[in-house]
């Protein structure tokens, strides 16, 4: 009888491993697109700039879609923490002038993110006290509340000329930051790579699975034993670090932070971003953001000034007829070209 | 002293006028429509084009503001609207967010990007005088105009069946319905009657604040916040927020004066505070009861 028990315990835990190991597979979509992206540094140098840009945003999407894909909080202030760890990486790059460890770019990047995380960490008991309504605005005004302190503290952040003087040093005191950007992206685009790795563990792990039980159902997920506010405190913050180490990778690559940092389209175009690509999916995040720039790119060539227009119209023709954005489009058709289930 | 309250005062009316439309439908449906300063907007560039273009004076453009945004209310609503109210926040949020951007694109397109300029009437123009107080002659209108607004509000919401069949929507839809009260069509009517109110303060206050293609985002803000400070359940909570927000965003403005930066931004700091404070303290509102739900 005992016997039994505990075998049945067993065989549910390796069919659990099992699981686990089966949702964490890498397929061969991921490989050619990492592989891509790495190559685009090499095949197009002279874009190089503007992948760094994408990588970026790809960055602070996926921060978005840990928060809004996978604990399914909606946030219409992520932009703080992008933001504050611009400031941060910014504010470090200048004490540092150029040289020693205050000016080291990972150095930067790390501190950015135990800086917003701890931040993170402590306005997310704000943000879940409420439901979806509540915690939109609670979202905003924290994040209007930080654009008001770095409007505010200008002796500190330079206000509204910007902070002057960011002088990062040496990436691992090898690479310069050229003029042309490609070390920039190749630097951006390592640290959005670890990032997604660890981010990909993370969603894969039983706290990412916990994660979308409290998403299907808070209330179920709870009675199951899950601790449903632990584990979005702990996903707001991994969020809000994410977020801290894109706006770091701003502020080191363009040695410049204005206040546009921690502007509201900040926030707004990451959580277009994130629809656009597909929810909770993390690649739509990536896909997203290199989708939105392209777009961004041609609207802004064909019709400067209007094509917010656009982009409003895309917004609303995706809710009413595409769920899922293009990550939905695109899982759709892989499923169809492998006859198997399961995304990535 | 008594300037900044008067000041604020009006301000605060007129954020009421612009926002009790939302408060409304965001209970009656708790559908979170963020365009509805694309409506203030409508109705403030209507008034604009009517004054400019055909000469007219602004009491022709307020009811032509209100008429014409209340009707394009209802269309959207019927066309678009309709579609979103069961599907989730971040979706309604999304599409509404969408429709912003192309409202401020076109409005960028049509009319120019630069603050527009209106002219008040000529018989509102300039200052009365009451003992020491300077009270400008037009401000005074919006504090009289909206005053007997909301008084009529209030009366209809307390006194006439539309308004009972409305409160028990508010109270609880599922019930309501099942009363046999068609709260789709009070919805609809809601919707488009905020939507009229919206383009009328817009039209209104086109002279007080700067009315350029930003509006919907900027004002975004300040709804959500009469709205969080004053909750959804009834109209008396978003007016006293309104006021209070007014008073003291004008207090802001005059005691702690910042160089550059947005006209939002100044002074913003004490209203945000205040709006996160409230909603950790009381996410019903300062004056809204929890739902009864």
């Amino acid at each position: 009888m005992i016997d039994t028990a505990a075998h049945a315990t067993q065989g549910g835990e390796s069919r659990a491993m099992a699981y686990f190991a089966e949702r964490a597979k890498w397929r061969w979509p991921e490989f050619a697109l990492w592989i891509g992206a790495f190559a685009l540094a090499f095949l197009f140098p002279s874009r190089a700039l503007l992948f760094n840009e994408v990588a970026i945003l790809a960055l602070f999407a996926l921060s978005l879609d840990i928060v809004l894909g996978y604990a399914g909080i909606v946030s219409l202030g992520h932009g703080a923490f992008f933001g504050l760890g611009a400031y941060v990486a910014g504010l470090l790059a200048k004490a540092g002038a150029g040289a020693g460890l205050l000016s080291d770019p990972t150095f930067g990047l790390l501190i950015s993110a135990i800086f917003c995380a701890f931040v993170g960490y402590i306005t997310s008991f704000l943000v879940l006290r409420g439901a979806d309504l509540t915690r939109l605005m609670v979202t905003l005004g924290v994040a209007l509340i930080f654009a008001e302190l770095a409007n505010r503290m200008a002796w500190l952040t330079g206000g509204a000329d910007g902070l002057q003087g960011v002088m990062p040093g040496k990436i691992l005191g090898l690479f310069e930051f050229d003029l042309f950007g490609r070390n920039a992206y190749l630097y951006s685009l390592t640290t959005l790579f670890l990032l997604f790795i660890v981010a990909r563990k993370v969603i894969n792990s039983p706290f990412g699975v916990s994660l979308r039980a409290i998403k299907g159902n808070a209330l179920r997920a709870g009675a199951v034993g899950i601790n449903v506010n632990r584990r979005l405190n702990g996903a707001y913050t991994l969020g809000a670090a994410y977020a801290g180490v894109a706006g770091a990778l701003l502020a080191q690559t363009t040695a410049f932070v204005s206040l546009d940092v921690m502007e509201f389209h900040r926030s707004a175009d990451v959580m277009l971003i994130v629809i656009f690509g597909g929810v909770g999916t993390l690649y739509g995040a990536i896909i997203g953001a290199a989708a939105f720039k392209i777009l961004y790119d041609l609207l802004a060539a064909a019709t400067p000034q209007y094509w917010q227009f656009w982009l409003g119209l895309i917004l609303v023709l995706l809710v009413l007829f595409v769920r899922g954005g293009i990550m939905g489009l695109v899982t759709g058709v892989y499923q169809r070209l492998t006859g198997k289930g399961g995304a990535a | 002293m008594l300037t900044v309250l008067f000041d604020g005062l009006a301000y605060g009316m007129l954020l009421f006028v612009l926002a009790v439309g939302l408060s409304v439908t965001l209970g009656l449906m708790n559908f979170i429509n963020l365009a509805h300063g694309a409506f203030a907007m409508a109705g403030g560039y209507i008034a604009v084009v009517l004054m400019q273009r055909f000469g007219l004076s602004l009491f022709w453009g307020l009811p032509v503001a209100f008429i014409v945004t209340a009707a394009a209310g209802a269309f959207l609503e019927r066309t678009l609207y309709v579609h979103l109210y069961d599907k989730p926040h971040l979706e309604q949020v999304m599409f509404t967010i969408g429709l912003v951007f192309m409202s401020v694109a076109s409005v960028d397109y049509f009319m120019g990007a630069s603050p527009q300029i209106v002219d008040v009437p000529k018989s509102l123009e300039g200052n009365i005088e009451i003992g020491d107080l300077t009270l400008n002659k037009y401000r005074l209108f919006v504090i009289v105009f909206c005053a007997v607004l909301t008084a009529a509000l209030q009366l209809g919401l307390s006194r006439t069946r539309f308004g009972s069949r409305l409160r028990a929507a508010v109270d609880d839809a599922r019930v309501a319905r099942g009363l046999g009260i068609n709260v789709t069509a009070i919805f609809a009517l809601t919707f488009a009657f905020g939507s009229g109110l919206a383009g009328l303060g817009g039209a209104l206050g086109a002279a007080i604040f700067s009315l350029d293609p930003q509006f919907p985002l900027k004002f975004m803000i300040y709804f959500l916040v009469v709205i969080a400070v004053g909750g959804t359940t009834t109209i008396t909570g978003p007016f006293f927020a309104s006021i209070l927000l007014g008073v003291a965003d004008v207090a802001g403005k005059y005691y702690t004066p910042t160089i550059a930066g947005h006209q939002i931004q100044v002074g913003g700091f004490v209203i945000y505070t205040i709006m996160v404070l409230v909603l950790i303290f009381r996410p019903q509102g300062l004056f809204g009861r929890a739902p009864g739900k």
